[in-house]
């Protein structure tokens, strides 16, 4: 790729900028307004720059928000944010173009606070976390694209230059939460090389329905809200596929494999419509009406793909450091930028307390994830990722498990049933699973996930 | 249980955009005329490779979601000149 945002503008001793701040933070997204947030609070002059009109406007993700990091950073959050409804209801679902086979969990512990998880459209919900960075004393920047990292001729970044007139500012620490395409981690020579192999494509469609319909629909009642997760609905493209319930929408869609989307016959928004064509999604998006069509990167690779944290001046935060859990099971990403962008404001205050703002003066970045779910998780699911786009999983175990249970529960009178070890034998083999590793495969999930 | 899909263009008309001057990607349809894969064809989620006859590509910048999808695609060297629209413009989702 050619790109005018690949280099770093070098700047020679006692260049100034337009204006200084202790810390710039890039990227008004979850893991920005949280990094601004904590800087500012901690007493710091802090810029939050935002490339779109407003915090939000170019964000895009399947749906929900698991809120519980929040509770360390805004005290009762569910108060005020911005929720569609609250999630009491996940699933996940196995499915072939005309089986599905559905693990259905609901709780009524989380209809209530603390809560687990909401939906939220981020328009709204990035521009009120990044209000209250503002309102805790950050200077907030919209419609402003960091074009370039100022580094100094030691090649400790001093700043950033932005695409407004006049638009250099120096910066003792740059905190880099410029989302998946991170031109800041890049520039910093801090992203490693084979992006383009760990990366998916999500895109979504937002159908309007009513309310009583979606309530009728997903079995729930008043606020409360349905996550489902599914595996087996992307054809030969390697990913999975989603839908949630908003108030008065639903979002549908699917995560795709790059490289393999690439190579396909098959365009991603058809890829949707297969999905919302298929017997147990149908009924439930029946006459939603387009009201948003939405595409975005997504950094599925997880801990493996990760760039170096931390440079001299800068700190990498959220999917610019491919911080986002893509787990089958999981898709959470929203949490794990909060997270590190809280982190990220602390290192930093840190370090501009010690006034070492060197690689080593930021490491306690690394310690506070270390020490917390950010990337304990990820380092305990460090294979998931792989696991979950072999072969094995998306093109062979989806069609067995469904040939398996369905003939389970299908009578076979007079022929006496068969037992589950026949059954399991016999779907393997009919999918070209040999046991082993099939073996193989449940020891290295559970050593991931268990 | 079929319905009919909605044209692309119908499709398109569900997103805001600020469109601004300046195309922020440029793509040299000399260069892919030498390319066999076409991947961001099949790719791009805003349908904005579209084939010419004489084997190149026409672009439009206009609708795009800045996703990045095509330049991280592209193999070839120089085809596709990426950057982000000017502050403000481009893409301005009311979901996301
Ligand atoms: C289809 C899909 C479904 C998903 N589903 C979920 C889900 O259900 N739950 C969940 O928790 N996560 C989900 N995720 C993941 C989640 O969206 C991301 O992990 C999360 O948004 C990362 O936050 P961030 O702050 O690191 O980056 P982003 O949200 O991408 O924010 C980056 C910000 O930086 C700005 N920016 C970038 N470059 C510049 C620049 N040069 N100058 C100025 N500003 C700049 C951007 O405009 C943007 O506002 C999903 C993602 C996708 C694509
Ligand atoms: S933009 Fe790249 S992938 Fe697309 S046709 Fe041109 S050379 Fe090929
Ligand atoms: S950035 Fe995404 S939407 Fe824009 S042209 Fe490239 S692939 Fe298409």
């Amino acid at each position: 790729m050619a790109s005018p945002m690949s280099a770093p503008i070098r700047v020679s001793h006692g260049e100034r900028g337009a204006a200084g701040f202790d810390v710039v933070v890039v990227g008004a997204g979850p893991a920005g307004s949280a990094a601004a947030l904590e800087l500012a609070r901690a007493g710091h002059h802090v810029a939050l720059i935002e490339r779109g009109a407003f915090p939000g406007a170019k964000n895009v993700y399947g749906g929900v928000v698991y809120g519980r990091i929040l509770d360390e950073l805004i005290p009762e959050w569910w108060e005020q944010a911005p929720v569609q409804r609250w999630v009491t209801r996940r699933q996940t679902m196995m499915m072939t173009p005309t089986q599905s086979m559905t693990v259905d969990f609901r709780t009524d512990a989380w209809r209530e606070p603390p809560y687990n998880g909401a939906t939220a459209h981020r328009a709204q919900f990035d521009a009120w976390l990044a209000g209250k960075a503002e309102e805790a004393g950050a200077e907030l920047i919209t419609s402003t694209v960091v074009t370039a990292l100022r580094v100094d001729e030691r090649g400790h970044t001093v700043g950033v230059r932005t695409d407004r007139a006049d638009g250099d500012l120096d910066a003792r620490v740059v905190i880099a939460c410029d989302g998946v395409n991170s031109f800041l981690a890049k520039q910093a020579g801090l992203y490693p090389e084979g992006q383009l192999e760990h990366t998916t494509l999500g895109v979504k469609e937002t159908l309007s329905l009513p309310r009583e319909t979606i309530n009728e629909r997903f079995g729930v009642r008043g606020t409360d809200g349905v996550d489902i997760e599914m595996l087996g609905c992307t054809g030969a493209i390697p990913g999975g596929g989603f839908l949630y319930t908003n108030l008065d929408s639903v979002s549908v869609g699917v995560v795709l494999d790059l490289t393999a989307l690439g190579k396909a016959k098959k365009r991603p928004e058809e890829i949707v419509a297969d999905l919302k064509r298929h017997p147990s999604i149908a009924p439930l998006v029946r006459g939603g009406e387009l009201v948003e069509y939405a595409a975005h990167l997504i950094p599925e690779g997880g801990y493996q793909t990760m760039p170096k944290l931390a440079g001299d001046g800068i700190l990498v935060t959220g999917d610019a450091a491919a911080m986002c859990l893509a787990a089958g099971i999981w898709l959470e990403g929203v949490n794990f930028a909060i997270g590190s962008g809280m982190y990220a404001g602390r290192a930093a205050a840190h370090a501009l307390s010690t006034n070492d703002t060197s690689a080593r003066g930021l490491s306690e970045y690394r310690k506070l994830l270390r020490n917390s779910f950010v990337l304990a998780d990820h380092r305990k699911l460090a294979g998931a990722p792989k696991l979950l786009m072999s072969e094995r999983m998306q093109q062979r175990y989806p069609g067995m498990v469904c040939d398996m249970v369905e003939n389970l529960f299908q009578v076979t009178n007079p022929t006496p049933k068969p037992g589950i070890g026949r059954l399991l034998r016999r779907s393997a083999k009919a999918h070209g699973v040999r046991l082993r590793e099939l073996a193989r495969d449940a020891v290295s999930g559970f050593r991931s996930y268990g | 249980m079929h319905y009919p899909e909605s044209s692309f263009e119908d499709r398109m008309s569900t997103v805001d955009f600020r469109v601004g001057e300046r195309a922020h990607i440029e793509v040299d349809s000399d260069i892919c005329r030498s390319c066999t894969t076409k991947a961001c064809v099949t790719a791009c989620p805003a349908n904005l490779f579209v084939p010419t006859g004489d084997g190149g590509i026409l672009f439009n910048y206009e609708q795009c979601f800045e996703c990045g999808t095509c330049y991280l695609l592209c193999d070839k060297e120089g085809a596709i000149t990426w950057t982000y629209p000017d502050g403000g413009d481009g893409v301005a989702f009311r979901k996301g």
